[in-house]
C-alpha cells in the first residue's frame, strides 16, 4: 500500500475516546442556553427524506417544513438544508424558490456506493444539473476495507469536479468502518481529497452518527484548520432522535474546534424525527412544563 | 512564525447558563464529636471555623477535640474492640458494612453537595467521582467481612486492634472510605480524624453510622488540628496506625512510632511521571494529562505533576495542551459545568503560589488559562510549565495543585530514568499505542500505580500505595486487609 497522507494522522485510543465523549454529555444546558442551544440544532438541521416511497408530497411538505419547522410562537429559524434523493430534487428546488435553503441530494449510489465510478458520478452530475447546491456522497467502503486507499481518494476527488459548485458532503458510513483509526483516516483522506464537509453515516446502518465517532472527525477537521486555515463542516446523520442529544453534540463541537463552528455552514445534523422533540423542549422553556406529545407535529 | 497562524476560538458564541446544584442540604451550624456512639462536645468545649473555600467565608464551625476526648475515643475503640466488633462474626459485621454502603448511595447527592461546598471541589467529581468510590470500597470490604480466612488461606487472620486513622482534605469521605472499611471487616475498631478543613463529611459519615445503628465505640471521630492527629497516633492505647497525607508529616509519624509495637501504613506525596511516547494517540494522551494533572485541582497524591513527553512531538503536544487549558472552566464548585473547583485553603494556595514563583525564577516558561477567576474565595488557573528541567525544585517538589511541570525525553531508556529521577513512587503513566512497551516500561518504573493510556483510575478491587518516600503499606484490593489483621 503506497497511499500517503499529505498530514500523517495520530492513532486512536478507543476507551480514551469513549470516555472523553462521554464528559460532553455531562454538561448541564439550561435556560437561555438551551433555547440558543435548540434554535442553533434547527439552524444546522439538514431534514431529511430518503425512502423508496417519497412522493412529490412528501417533499412538498418536508419542504414547507424547513421553511417553518414549527408554530411560529417560538421564533425558530428555518432548516439548513433538505436532503432527498436525486429524483426529487428538481422539485424540491421548485418548492424551496425564494427561502434561500438550500436542497442537498444524496448520490454516487447511495446507499452502497456499489456501482461502476462512471454511473456514480453520472448520478452526482445529475443532481447538480436538477438544482441540487449540495451533494451527499458515499465512499466505496469496500474499496476503503480492501486497502484501496487511494482509488478512494481518487474517487472522492473525482466526484468533487463532477460537483462543480455544489459542496461536496463525503460519507463514510463509520458503521460499516467500525474502528476509530478508521474514521481518523478516511477523515482526512477525504478532506485532503476535497471534501467540504465530512458526514458519518447514510442513515441506513445501525450504529449510524455516534458522539464518540463525531468527535473523532471533529479532531480531524480542527488539526486541518490549524495546520492549513482551511475549515471543513462536519454532519453527524442518523440516530440523533433528542434534543438532549442534539445539545452534546454543539456541546463536543464548542468544546473541541471553538465557536467558530457553531454555524450551519461547518456543522449539520442529519436527521429526521429530531424537530419533533426539540420543539417540545423549546414549549417545555417558553410554557415552564410538558406539553402532551398530542400538540407536536410529528411529519 | 507568521502572526496570522489559525487559532481556535473558545470564547463568545453559544456559551452556558449557570446551572448550580439547588438541592437544600443539611449543613449544620455546629458539629460535634462522635465517640462512642453519641455526637458529643468537646470537653474543652473549644471549637474552630470551617471555611467555604470557593467564597473564603465561614461555613461552619467545628468541634476541636483535646486529650481528654482523645483518651474518651480510644477507650471506647478499645471496649467496643473486645466486646462487641472483635468476637462479632465476619458475616455479622458485612451486614452492617452493606448497610452502611447502601446509605452512603442513598444519601449520596446530599454528601457530594457538602462535600464540594466544604472541600470546593467540583460537584461535577464529587458526584461522579468520590461518591460512588465511597460506596464502592464499603462494598467491595463488605464482602470480604467473613472471607478472610479464604483471602489468607491456613493462616488464621485475626483483627489488630484499635486503629488510628488520619486521612487527607483532598478525598475526605473517599480517604474515610479507603481507612474505615477494611478496618471494619477485619474486625478493627477506630479513631478518625479527618483533615481541620475538611470535617463535615465524616460527621455525616457519622450519621449514617448511627443510622446503620453500627455499635457504639465501633467508629469515633475526633475533629481538631493536627496537634490532636498527632497525639492521636502516638496514643498508647491504639494498635495501629494508618496515615495519609504529606511526606513531611509521614516522616514524622515513622519517627515517633519508631520502637513502639504500633503498626504503621503511610500513604503519602507523588511526583508521578506520565510518559507520553511519539506514537501515542494524541488526542486521548491531551486528555490523560489534563486529567492527571488537573483533576480535583491538582489536589491528588497519585497526580500526574511531570509530563514527559517524546522530543520529537514536544513543541505540538505543548500547543495542544495550551488550547485545552482554555476550556477548564474554573468557578463555582457547585456548578455542574464547573471542570475546576477551588483551592481547598489559604495556605494551600499560598503554597502553590510560591512553588509557581520558584518556577519562573528557575527560569521556566508559565502557561496559564486565561480564565476568569472569582473575586472571593481561594483559586489557581490551570497551568503548566516547559522548559522544566530535573534538577528545579517543580520537577521535585509536590505542588499539589492545578500545575504541570513539562520536560523531554529522547529514548524509552531516558524516560525510565527521568520517570525515576526523584524521591516518590507512588503513580506513573505510559501513553504508547505500542502494547509491548506499557508492560517493558511498567516494569522498570518504581511506582505503586501505573496507568497505561489512561490515568486517575481508581477502583477499590485495587491495591493502592508507594515505593520509596510515596509511603508503604497498600490500600485497596485483597492486599489492603493486610495490614488490618495480625496471623
Amino acid at each position: 500500500m503506497s497511499f500517503v497522507l499529505k498530514s500523517p494522522v495520530p492513532r486512536v485510543d478507543q476507551v480514551g475516546v469513549i470516555e472523553r465523549a462521554a464528559k460532553f454529555t455531562k454538561r448541564s444546558i439550561k435556560n437561555v442556553a438551551k433555547e440558543q442551544g435548540l434554535k442553533l440544532a434547527v439552524a444546522m438541521m439538514d431534514l431529511t427524506t430518503l425512502e423508496g416511497a417519497d412522493t412529490k408530497g412528501k417533499v412538498t411538505h418536508l419542504c414547507r417544513k424547513a421553511r417553518q419547522p414549527m408554530v411560529t410562537r417560538f421564533d425558530c429559524p428555518p432548516c439548513a438544508a433538505i436532503c432527498v434523493y436525486p429524483n426529487q430534487v428538481a422539485h424540491a428546488v421548485t418548492e424551496l424558490e425564494g427561502s434561500g435553503i438550500p436542497v442537498a441530494s444524496v448520490a454516487t449510489g447511495f446507499p452502497s456506493g456499489q456501482y461502476p465510478l462512471k454511473l456514480r458520478l453520472a448520478d452526482v452530475r445529475d443532481a447538480v444539473g436538477s438544482g441540487a447546491s449540495e451533494i451527499d456522497m458515499v465512499i466505496s467502503r469496500g474499496t476503503f476495507l480492501e486497502g484501496g486507499l487511494q482509488e478512494v481518494s481518487d474517487e472522492i476527488s473525482a466526484v468533487k469536479e463532477a460537483c462543480g459548485k455544489a459542496h461536496l458532503k463525503v460519507i463514510f458510513e463509520t458503521g460499516e468502518l467500525q474502528t476509530y483509526d478508521n474514521v481518523r483516516l478516511v477523515s482526512q483522506l477525504a478532506i485532503e481529497a476535497g471534501a467540504d464537509f465530512i458526514k458519518t453515516s447514510t442513515g441506513k446502518v445501525s450504529p449510524a452518527a455516534t458522539l464518540p465517532v463525531t468527535l473523532v472527525m471533529v479532531e480531524t477537521v480542527r488539526d486541518h484548520y490549524l495546520a492549513t486555515g482551511k475549515k471543513i463542516g462536519v454532519k453527524p446523520a442518523g440516530g440523533i432522535r433528542t434534543a438532549k442529544e442534539a445539545l452534546q453534540y454543539l456541546v463536543m463541537v464548542k468544546e473541541t474546534v471553538g465557536s467558530d463552528w457553531l454555524t450551519p455552514d461547518l456543522f449539520r445534523f442529519g436527521a429526521s424525527s429530531l424537530l419533533g422533540d426539540v420543539e417540545l423542549q423549546l414549549a417545555k422553556l417558553v410554557d415552564g412544563n410538558y406539553q402532551s406529545p398530542d400538540y407536536f407535529s410529528k411529519g | 512564525m507568521s502572526k496570522k497562524r489559525p487559532e481556535l476560538k473558545f470564547e463568545g458564541g453559544w456559551d452556558y447558563a449557570p446551572a448550580p446544584e439547588s438541592s437544600p442540604v443539611p449543613l449544620k451550624k455546629r458539629y460535634e464529636l462522635f465517640i462512642n456512639g453519641k455526637f458529643v462536645s468537646p470537653k474543652e468545649g473549644k471549637y474552630f471555623r470551617s471555611v467555604n473555600p470557593a467564597t473564603g467565608k465561614q461555613l461552619t464551625r467545628i468541634a476541636r477535640a483535646g486529650t481528654k476526648d482523645l483518651d474518651t475515643a480510644v477507650k471506647s475503640a478499645r471496649r467496643a474492640y473486645e466486646n462487641v466488633w472483635g468476637p462479632m462474626s465476619g458475616a455479622e459485621r458485612g451486614k452492617y458494612l452493606f448497610r452502611i454502603a447502601r446509605l452512603i448511595q442513598e444519601k449520596s447527592r446530599e454528601l457530594a453537595i457538602l462535600e464540594s461546598m466544604d472541600g470546593g471541589k467540583p460537584i461535577k467529581e464529587s458526584r461522579d467521582v468520590d461518591l460512588p468510590l465511597v460506596a464502592a470500597h464499603f462494598f467491595y470490604y463488605a464482602g470480604w467481612a467473613d472471607k478472610l480466612e479464604y483471602a489468607f488461606p491456613g493462616r488464621s487472620p485475626q483483627p489488630v486492634g484499635v486503629a488510628g486513622q488520619v486521612i487527607p482534605w483532598n478525598f475526605p469521605l473517599m480517604m474515610a472510605a479507603w481507612k474505615i472499611a477494611p478496618a471494619l471487616a477485619c474486625g478493627n475498631t477506630v479513631v478518625l480524624k479527618p483533615a481541620e478543613t475538611t470535617s463535615v463529611t465524616a460527621m455525616h459519615l457519622a450519621e449514617i453510622f448511627e443510622e446503620a445503628e453500627l455499635p457504639a465505640g465501633v467508629v469515633n471521630i475526633i475533629t481538631g488540628e493536627g496537634d490532636i492527629g498527632a497525639a492521636l497516633v502516638e496514643h498508647p492505647g491504639i494498635d495501629k496506625v494508618a496515615f495519609t497525607g504529606s511526606t513531611g508529616v509521614g516522616k514524622q509519624i515513622a519517627r515517633n512510632l519508631a520502637g513502639t509495637n504500633k503498626r504503621l501504613t503511610l500513604e503519602l506525596g507523588g511526583k508521578a511521571a506520565n510518559i507520553v511516547f511519539e506514537d501515542a494517540p494524541i488526542e486521548q494522551a491531551v486528555e490523560g494529562v489534563i486529567n492527571g494533572i488537573y483533576f480535583n485541582q491538582g489536589h491528588v497524591c497519585c497526580a500526574g505533576s511531570r509530563l514527559l513527553i517524546q522530543e520529537s512531538i514536544h513543541d505540538d503536544f505543548v500547543a495542544r495542551l495550551e488550547r485545552r487549558i482554555e476550556t477548564l472552566r474554573v468557578g463555582d464548585p457547585l456548578d455542574k459545568n464547573t471542570d475546576i473547583g477551588a483551592i481547598n485553603s489559604k495556605a494551600q494556595l499560598d503554597r502553590i503560589n510560591e512553588l509557581i514563583g520558584v518556577g519562573l525564577d528557575e527560569g521556566a516558561e508559565l502557561y496559564a488559562s486565561g480564565c476568569e477567576l472569582p473575586d472571593e474565595g481561594y483559586w489557581c488557573r490551570p497551568s503548566f510549565f516547559t522548559g522544566v528541567s530535573a534538577s528545579h525544585r517543580i520537577a521535585r517538589e509536590e505542588i499539589f495543585g492545578p500545575v504541570l511541570s513539562v520536560m523531554t525525553f529522547r529514548t524509552p531508556a531516558e524516560a525510565v530514568a527521568r520517570a525515576n529521577d526523584t524521591c516518590y513512587g507512588l503513580s506513573a503513566g505510559i501513553w504508547t499505542d505500542k502494547g509491548s512497551r506499557i508492560f517493558k516500561i511498567a516494569d522498570q518504573i518504581k511506582a505503586g500505580v501505573i496507568w497505561g493510556n489512561t490515568f486517575n483510575k481508581f477502583d477499590p478491587t485495587s491495591p493502592f500505595g508507594g515505593f520509596k518516600e510515596s509511603g508503604f503499606g497498600r490500600e485497596g484490593g485483597l492486599q489492603g486487609l493486610g495490614p488490618y489483621l495480625k496471623f
